[in-house]
């Protein structure tokens, strides 16, 4: 078995009897990195140097017995967590060459469990986006592609179709993610890998990039459900240091995910049936039901009627806070400056040049349904509504534990299509965003493959602060697939 | 509810987003597409229905009074684009 | 009486900033200590970078609500924190946290005196917490503007008063009152000068019987000579620009105190769109009320209070009114008085100790002498060790750091003489030594009576107990 055959939990095994060295893993990685990230382009910054050394330095914790859960572990990390003395860019232009000073929590916790990091993943800018595509840095490519079509170079999802793409081609071993609207979820079904956003208030936001603040949750990418598990056990915990995150006991996660599901109650949402969908995500759908029934599991059909207007209603909240978030990028005490004659000018040619296309047109949203007369017709509304989101899924857990829906209304797409109209990009995160929006866990598992041989991935979503029935269900979901294909870029 | 340039103007300059005049009718264009696309919530019955802020802790947690940050003015000014001494250098502003 | 200028009311309305008094800031751990070197007592969340958030101070809250029912308020025990969204250097974040729809503390009210007695009620329209922003300097430089993040962050009350002031009197002593509750409760040292209070001024003017006309505001007036000064000026620019037929227009103006003007600020295109929402970082703060119930029971003495307790103690209005201006003056007389007598303390407070600390150049809060040890000098006055002019001698020598009054008085030997022998033998002496005067005296020259007084303090050195020595000396003048 190759160094990077081996999944996280494997490895941990491998790294604490000494049947390899932590050195050897990370070289193995940095090796591969090299080899196909000039192609995938999933790391925007590779940290190799300070790798070896944190590896050498897992090599001598375990050499004394006293390694961490996650020591000599090589792992990237979305360009959006802020890694003291490393340069965090967010994906775009403005933030320039800004090295925080400061270590986010969760990139912290990580440490502190013995972990190396491999370099900074590619995001969408600001992780706007479901395709990995507004990058600054360029597009990252998924290591899929069609079968009858090899050429054509596919999305990896997004915003974190860095991480995705990474843990897929086996450039790295985990990546940490975050997910606002689906970010994590959508991005690893493409890649067909497996991603949790755990429930809002689980880990904490200190030091991770902005973005919607009551939409935001970091989570892990990994190879398979319990890799994911690992890793969010570390990345999890109260922070005092951010006021939304819940003061909640971190469980065993990887206890649960070999649980089974007997007796649990499954959920099929019938709105999740769209108009339109493809018969293949259907038959996954159902193909995803029967396995949890075979594996004893009840299945019951719930109704959560404000489904429709999810999409929408996060097209407000998400703008409207983004807009507020990112107001404090105008070349005043970090990142890019384009110079003015006088401050207004400043800011406003600074903020035209350091941000994307995508991000304008979401600043700009968010600024005018928070302006004055349309406050209470866009952003108030809108919250009213996910209110009734909310509440649909309070009224849901009543007749279930979990609910299973498709990740994706398709599998990933190329990288020129669907580009030019930003409403239909915005339809990816069709089954992802309700789960933001009532601050529910959901996780995204590789169920199958397309016509054209593209993973397609099922959703869990469970309720709050529920992760252990998130992977009992995922699990037993991945036990019953046993998707095995690989990409065809792989290390 | 349809936007002009003028108003897409207004929401530019609260932004502090420079955008060049030719550029203006197709982010009109843009914007309007989605703002249309989310008028549906005008829909949606939400008579006394108690907007949610977020999820996440229901009451904020408080902090003890002591000073337990600031004295590092060398890192704070260390990303400054523009830094004089220890201040953050601005384009002159008159009030 | 309404004030008027010519046909002309004046409406005024304040709203204040105060700097809370806390070691560290309102949503981060910096410190908030004035005059630090720039950029030094700055958090990275304070100072708006990327990933950072907001965790509230408990003291910040705590001085909010003692504020709050100092000004007889309603304490809301359920409150929300806004983002005020603008771009400005002095603003990291590119909004303010603050309190819009949902303030800490509602209606209130404060009494305020004029000059002539006459007591006024102002409203107050609530209170709420936000944060300060940093500071810019414009001429350290040709072209460019500094900025200091110190004050980033820093945790400010915002008071709204209700436009109830009718004159650049009762703001002036609405600003004063204020100012005297704040720094009774220990909640803002009301420093003006320093910026930690400082207030915006709404002025409008109509004819009487009117509506409310256009109000101008003024803004960041740091003295409550400046804030009267301010509204008289603006009140008569308004005034002139009704009269010529024009329109007042509503704008933000500047104080101008070399020149005093008023004059308006650069405009800034949609100032006033500041699109508030509830802050996503910060879920609501939710006070428990018993816990309001334990810092009401623990607040101090207020200035209304002391005063009305002070006369009933026998002390004149004006006295107690100078006695309680500030808390500390109004502690050292307490511990000056305790158990003695009050009208006595009071007048060596306000006559020999407050000359005493204007020649010094001295401040009550950093005493020459110790209420304790003026208390021990009226008690050795009140049990006749002392007269009254020795009295003031051994408070020369309290002042040159010679220690307590008992302890100087047995080392000089100043100790009052009321043994009626001694001063029989002393009167006898000087009415030998000025026979020909006593002669005069008892043929009826009666105004000799003070140079026998005289003489006799003098051969006793002084320590002759006045009352004493005026009653024997009647005696035996008399023959």
């Amino acid at each position: 078995m190759r160094p990077t055959d081996l999944s996280l939990a494997q490895a941990r095994l491998a790294l604490d009897a000494r049947q390899i060295s932590a050195r050897e893993l990370t070289q193995a990685y940095l090796d591969a990195i090299a080899a196909l990230n000039p192609r995938l382009n999933a790391y925007i910054t590779v940290t190799a140097e300070a790798a070896l050394t944190a590896a050498d330095a897992a090599d001598q914790k375990l050499a004394a017995g006293h390694g961490g859960p996650l020591e000599g572990i090589p792992l990237g990390i979305k360009d959006l967590f802020c890694t003291a003395g490393t340069r965090t860019t967010a994906a775009s232009r403005i933030l320039g060459d800004f090295t925080p000073p400061y270590e986010s929590t969760i990139t912290r916790q990580l440490l502190r469990d013995g972990a190396v990091f491999l370099g900074k993943l590619n995001l969408d800018e600001f992780a706007m986006g479901s395709s990995n595509a507004t990058s600054a840095f360029g597009p990252v490519e998924n290591p899929w592609s069609r079968r009858n079509d090899p050429d054509t170079r596919l999305v990896p999802g997004g915003s974190s179709g860095g991480s995705a793409a990474a843990v897929a081609a086996r450039i790295a071993l985990g990546a940490t993610a975050t997910d606002t609207g689906g970010s994590i979820r959508q991005p690893a079904a493409f890649c067909g890998v497996a991603g949790i956003k755990p429930t809002y208030g689980r880990c904490s936001r200190f030091g991770v990039v902005a973005f919607a603040s009551s939409l935001d949750q970091a989570g892990p990418i990994a190879r398979d459900v319990m890799d994911c598990a690992v890793l969010l056990r570390s990345m999890s915990g109260f922070d005092p240091q951010d006021s939304t995150s819940v003061e909640m006991v971190v469980p065993d996660f990887a206890a649960a995910v070999g649980r089974g599901v007997r007796g649990m109650r499954i959920g099929i949402p019938r709105e999740y049936r769209m108009a339109g969908m493809p018969a293949e995500i259907e038959a996954l759908w159902q193909q995803g039901i029967a396995w949890l029934r075979d594996a004893g599991a009840s299945i019951v059909d719930v109704s959560l009627p404000h489904t429709k207007y999810a999409l929408p209603t996060y097209y407000i909240v998400a703008p409207a806070e983004a807009s507020s978030n990112l107001a404090r990028y105008d070349g005043v005490r970090f990142g890019a400056r384009v110079a003015g004659s006088d401050l207004t000018e400043l800011y406003e040619k600074t903020r035209a040049a350091g941000f994307g296309a995508e991000v304008k047109r979401r600043i700009m949203i968010g600024t005018y349904v928070l302006s004055a007369g349309y406050y209470d017709a866009y952003y108030l509304k809108a919250q009213q509504v996910r209110a009734l989101i909310k509440r649909d899924f309070d009224l849901a857990w009543q007749q279930c534990d979990a609910l299973l829906t498709p990740a994706t209304p398709s599998a990933a797409f190329g990288l020129d299509e669907k580009q030019d109209d930003p409403v239909a990009m915005y339809l990816n995160d069709i089954f992802t965003v309700t789960a933001n929006l009532a601050g529910l866990p959901g996780m995204a598992v590789p169920a199958g493959l397309d016509g054209q041989g593209l993973p397609l991935g099922l959703q869990i979503i469970g309720r709050p602060f529920d992760e252990e029935g998130v992977f009992a269900v995922a699990g037993a979901v991945e036990r019953a697939a046993g998707f095995s294909a690989r990409p065809g870029v792989i290390a | 509810m349809s936007v002009d340039i003028a108003t897409i103007k207004r929401v530019a300059t609260l932004s502090r987003i420079h955008v060049e005049p030719a550029a203006l009718p197709g982010l009109a264009r843009e914007i309007n597409a989605i703002l249309g696309w989310i008028e549906q919530l005008s829909e949606v019955d939400t008579t006394g229905v108690e907007p949610m802020a977020g999820g996440g802790a229901t009451a904020l947690r408080w902090r003890d009074d002591v000073v337990s940050d600031g004295g590092q003015a060398e890192a704070i000014l260390a990303n400054a684009p523009d830094r004089e001494g220890e201040y953050f250098g601005v384009p002159k502003v008159v009030e | 009486m309404t004030y008027m200028i010519g046909d002309w009311e004046l409406v005024i309305g304040l709203e204040v900033h105060a700097q809370v008094t806390s070691q560290a800031k309102l949503f981060s751990g910096a410190a908030t200590a004035f005059g630090a070197s720039p950029n030094s007592q700055v958090s990275f969340i304070d100072a708006g970078f990327p990933g950072m958030l907001p965790s509230i101070n408990a003291e910040c809250v705590a001085q909010a609500v003692r504020t709050g029912l100092g000004l007889n308020a309603q304490i809301n025990l359920w409150s929300r924190f806004d983002r005020k969204n603008y771009f400005y250097a002095d603003l990291p974040q590119g909004y303010q946290i603050s309190q819009f729809a949902h303030p800490i503390v509602g209606t209130g009210e404060i009494e305020i005196t004029l000059d002539d007695g006459t007591k006024k009620i102002i409203g107050i329209t609530r209170l709420h917490l936000e944060q300060d922003a940093g500071k810019s300097q414009h001429d350290q430089h040709p072209s460019k503007s500094f900025i200091d993040l110190n004050r980033s962050g820093v945790a400010l009350m915002e008071i709204v008063s209700e436009p109830d002031m009718r004159s650049p009197e009762e703001a002036g002593a609405y600003v004063a009152k204020l100012r005297q509750i704040l720094r009774y409760l220990g909640t803002c040292d009301g420093n003006m000068d320093e910026g930690s209070m400082r207030a915006d001024v709404n002025v409008s003017v109509r004819k009487p019987g009117e509506g409310f006309r256009t109000r101008c505001e003024i803004k960041n007036v740091n003295s409550v000579k400046f804030v009267m000064q301010a509204v008289e000026v603006e009140a008569r620019r308004q005034i002139e620009v009704w009269e010529s037929g024009e329109e007042v227009h509503q704008e933000t103006r500047l104080f101008d105190t070399a020149r005093g003007v008023t004059r308006s600020m650069r405009s800034k295109e949609d100032a006033h769109d500041y699109r508030y929402f509830p802050d996503p970082d910060l879920p609501p703060l939710v006070l428990d009320a018993g816990w309001v119930e334990q810092l009401k029971a623990s607040l101090p003495e207020l200035p209304d209070a002391r005063r009305a307790r002070y006369v009933a103690m026998g002390l004149t209005p004006y006295d107690a009114h100078v006695l309680t201006l500030d808390r500390e003056t109004a502690v050292f007389f307490e511990t000056m008085a305790r158990g003695r007598d009050a009208k006595l303390a009071a007048n060596w407070l306000t006559g020999d100790y407050f000359a005493a600390l204007n020649r010094l150049k001295r401040d009550i809060a950093d005493p020459p002498v110790s209420a304790e040890h003026m208390g021990e000098l009226l008690d050795l006055i009140a049990d006749k060790t002392l007269s009254g002019t020795i009295a003031k001698q051994v408070f020369e020598h309290m002042l040159a750091g010679e220690g307590a009054p008992g302890a100087i008085v047995e080392t000089r030997g100043l100790k009052q003489v009321t043994d009626t022998g001694a001063i029989e033998a002393a009167i006898r002496a000087v009415m030998e030594a000025n026979a020909d005067k006593l002669a005069e005296y008892r043929s009826g020259k009666e105004k000799l009576f003070g140079f026998f007084v005289g003489q006799v303090m003098k051969a006793m050195a002084g320590k002759g107990n006045p009352a004493a020595v005026n009653e024997l000396l009647k005696t035996m003048l008399a023959g």
